[in-house]
Formats: C-alpha cells, sequence, structure tokens
C-alpha cells in the first residue's frame, strides 16, 4: 500500500508524515505524533471523545480521514494550556468538578470552545444543545454544564465584556 | 474500526472529478465531508476501491442568490446551512432541517452535496429537498443536467445520479411570503438520525391553504411526498380538526420498514403524530 504524504499543523506544530489513506485522523494524532489526548470511544461518530478542533471547528475525527485534513489547522487537548497556564475551559472544569473518569473529558472541552467561540454567552438550554455529541457515562453532565457556564465567565471577564449571567 | 484499504486522490476541480469517475468506472466512489460514506466503510458495508476526495474544490462551496433560487455548493456544511443568514431568511425551511442534522460535530463536516447524494433513508435534508421542490444541478461528460428532487431519490442509498456525474449544486427556490413552514424528527438517541422526520411547506392565502407540500423521511427506503395528506388540506383552513384529519392519511400506504429499535406499524403511528404536529407549526408561521 503507497502512502499518501499529508501536511497539517496540530497545535501550531507543522507535521508531514506519509500515511495510508484508509488512516482516520485519530489514529494519525495518536499513533503518529503520539497525542493520545485525544481519544477513542464507540468509533462510529456517535461519542465525541475523539473531537479536536479542525480550522476551529469542533469535529469527530474519527469519522474524518488523515489525508482530509491536508493544510488543516488542529488543536487537540494537549493545544489548549499555554505557557503552563491552563486554558479558561480546563480551569473550568477543574474548579467546578467538570469529571469523573475523564475518558470524555477532552471532547467535552473542545467541544465547548467551539460553542464559546460562536456564542460567548450561552444560556444552559444552548451548553446541552452544543454538547449533544459528547456522551459522559460518569457525571450526569450537571457539572460539565456548570464548567462550562464558568469558562465563559472567566473568558468574557478576560476580554472585558460582561461576566456571563446565570 | 477502520475501513478496508483504498486508492486516495484529490480531485482539484469538478471536471478532474468527473474524468477520474470515467477512468475508474465503478471502482471509485466520491467523498466530500465522509460523513456518511466513512461509517459504511468501517462496517465495510460500502468498500470502493478508490476515494475521489472533491474536499479541495471550491467552486462546490458557497451558498449564493439567483433568480428566486438560492444556490447551494455541494460542499456546504450543515452548519454553513443552518447558520447562513440568507438560508435563515430566504429559505427557513432548509436552515431549520440543517439544524437538527446529527450533532454540531456531524454539522461542522457533513454536506449537503453528500447528503444528498448518499441518500440515506434516515437522512434529514432528503425530505426538506423534496419538501421545497428542490432541483439538484449535476454535472457529467456529457455536461450539465438538473434533476428535481421528485425523481432524485430512487431506493435504498441510490439516486438518479449517474456512475460518472458529480452533485454539484442544489437550487432551492425560495419561500414566499404566506407560506408556512416546519422540519420536526425524532432523532435516533445514539445514531441523531430520524425515526422519522416531517418537512412541511404550506401556501396560505385568505386564511385558506392553496398549496401544501408534507414530505416524509426515515419510514421507508427513500424520504416520499404524502400526497394523500396534501390533498386533503388543499382549499380547506389550516384548523387543528382538519390538520389533525388529514394527518391520519399520513400512514395510509406509506411503506415502512421494522429496524432493531422500532417497528414499522410504530414508524407508521409516528407518521401521523409528526405530521400533525409539523403542519399545526406550519399553519401558525403562515398565519404570522
Amino acid at each position: 500500500m503507497t502512502g499518501v504524504r499529508v501536511s497539517m499543523t496540530v497545535n501550531g506544530v507543522e507535521y508531514t508524515r506519509d500515511v495510508e489513506p484508509r488512516t482516520l485522523l485519530v489514529y494519525f494524532l495518536r499513533e503518529h505524533l503520539g497525542l493520545t489526548g485525544t481519544h477513542v470511544g464507540c468509533d462510529t461518530s456517535t461519542c465525541g471523545a475523539c473531537t479536536v478542533l479542525m480550522d476551529g471547528k469542533a469535529v469527530k475525527s474519527c469519522t474524518v480521514l488523515a489525508v482530509q485534513a491536508e493544510g488543516a489547522r488542529i488543536t487537540t487537548v494537549e493545544g489548549l494550556a499555554r505557557d503552563g497556564e491552563l486554558h479558561p475551559i480546563q480551569q473550568a472544569f477543574w474548579d467546578e468538578h467538570g469529571l469523573q473518569c475523564g475518558f470524555c473529558t477532552p471532547g467535552m472541552m473542545l467541544a465547548a470552545v467551539d460553542l464559546l467561540q460562536r456564542n460567548p454567552n450561552p444560556t444552559e438550554d444552548e451548553i446541552r444543545h452544543a454538547l449533544e455529541g459528547n456522551l459522559c457515562r460518569c457525571t450526569g453532565y450537571q457539572h460539565i454544564v456548570n464548567a462550562v457556564k464558568a469558562a465563559s465567565r472567566i473568558m468574557g471577564a478576560a476580554v472585558g465584556a460582561p461576566a456571563g449571567g446565570e | 474500526m477502520i475501513p478496508a484499504t483504498f486508492e486516495y486522490v484529490r480531485a482539484r476541480s469538478v471536471r478532474e472529478a468527473i474524468s477520474l469517475l470515467q477512468q475508474h468506472g465503478g471502482r471509485a466512489k466520491l467523498l466530500a465531508g465522509g460523513h456518511s460514506l466513512l461509517p459504511l466503510m468501517k462496517l465495510r458495508l460500502s468498500q470502493p476501491e478508490m476515494l475521489i476526495d472533491l474536499g479541495p474544490v471550491d467552486e462546490l462551496r458557497g451558498i449564493r442568490e439567483e433568480g428566486g433560487s438560492l444556490v447551494i455548493g455541494a460542499l456546504t456544511t450543515h452548519d454553513e446551512v443552518a447558520n447562513s443568514p440568507l438560508v435563515r431568511e430566504r429559505v427557513p425551511l432548509l436552515a431549520e432541517c440543517a439544524s437538527q442534522i446529527g450533532d454540531v460535530q456531524v454539522r461542522n463536516r457533513g454536506t449537503i452535496g453528500g447528503n444528498l447524494a448518499h441518500a440515506d433513508p434516515a437522512a434529514d435534508y432528503p425530505a426538506a429537498a423534496l419538501a421545497l421542490e428542490a432541483q439538484l444541478e449535476c454535472e457529467g461528460p456529457a455536461g450539465s443536467r438538473t434533476v428535481p428532487a421528485s425523481q432524485w431519490f430512487v431506493d435504498l442509498l441510490t439516486t438518479a445520479l449517474g456512475p460518472d456525474e458529480v452533485l454539484c449544486r442544489v437550487r432551492v427556490p425560495v419561500q414566499t411570503k404566506g407560506q408556512g413552514w416546519s422540519y420536526i424528527k425524532l432523532p435516533h438517541p445514539a445514531s441523531g438520525y430520524s425515526l422519522l422526520g416531517v418537512a412541511c411547506l404550506v401556501t396560505v392565502d385568505g386564511g385558506v391553504c392553496r398549496d401544501a407540500r408534507v414530505a416524509v423521511t426515515g419510514a421507508g427506503p427513500k424520504a416520499v411526498r404524502l400526497t394523500k395528506v396534501e390533498q386533503a388540506l388543499v382549499g380547506k383552513r389550516l384548523e387543528e380538526a382538519t390538520v389533525a384529519e388529514a394527518a391520519r392519511l399520513a400512514s395510509d400506504g406509506l411503506e415502512a420498514s421494522d429496524d432493531l429499535y422500532a417497528s414499522a406499524e410504530y414508524k407508521r403511528h409516528l407518521a401521523v403524530v409528526y405530521t400533525k404536529r409539523a403542519l399545526l407549526r406550519a399553519a401558525e408561521r403562515a398565519a404570522g
């Protein structure tokens, strides 16, 4: 099987690799680049554990071929923190106890980042709707929703916008 | 799960995609967002020997208004359709439908052309395309042709698209004043596909329904118009009793199939319930 050359920027670093065309983006990230923060859950584009940002938008990396990400900008959970400082969504998940086992957490946080980019001050309803594609089997979601609300407040405060209301 | 091996080639233009299809015949399949095709390939339900990736073909993107219609490029994602100010204003039925497909991540990748060319029996867009009487513009070796949605869906996962043709654009007539619309669905709790979905577009003038288009997806092998329901509405005021009576015809002759989650009988029941709800919402919107 001949490889196909693919280049993409992952968490700000450019990578070029030869891959089998059938390589899924999630396995490219985990096995070719060693970025194991992106999880494989259901493998059927249902659970959202493999969510990453592709050109700024949340996608399920188990249903994207690595070769389709040619030239794309990918952000995984490893790319959220900056200079040793947690991203507001990570801080909020910590503060609000938005996880138990942690398996769904990377995908949850990246789906939440997509939401907060579009809608910096979402209502509880909007948060729940935006996380429809992410399943958590531990928490019952309440603390995750609280964490996204908290992150919207932190991020709102950071840019001097009015804090998100309850 | 990983698909079986295949050759992969990127098309740079529609022309190039057509010539690749001609060269490789039935061995090749076109790849857009991949959100219908890749899941089937992982399950080995589809095993093309070659994928022709349309991803780089920018001429297949974008939404523009032209001669009373919106022209939507085949690679336009569900998210772009759902959130386009132009679609929300001109064809709100299509935006309402797109916003209910899958989840955010699926809408960020899945495309209108891929969805309609794949023709999954439980996909949402087919119902909206039928109700809106959309036109599907294809290009092939012999040039371009336009297929009305009513002739597009042939059978399970089968459309009127030729083996060496590319679905390039979807032309959707803009909705007019006095039209009410809705798309509602019962999503499968895991997949997000429609157990049953109903799209409707009613034209009301002087309080009376002049035209009704109702289409259902999810019940059988392909989405269909519910002509008996439509005929029962024309010339009537869309009051609850009238709508309920017409909606009862939704299950009349409706082809429905059993699956692991729902029986054919249950889907026929859902068709009646969802047709009534969809029509009542459309009637309310038509009344302004």
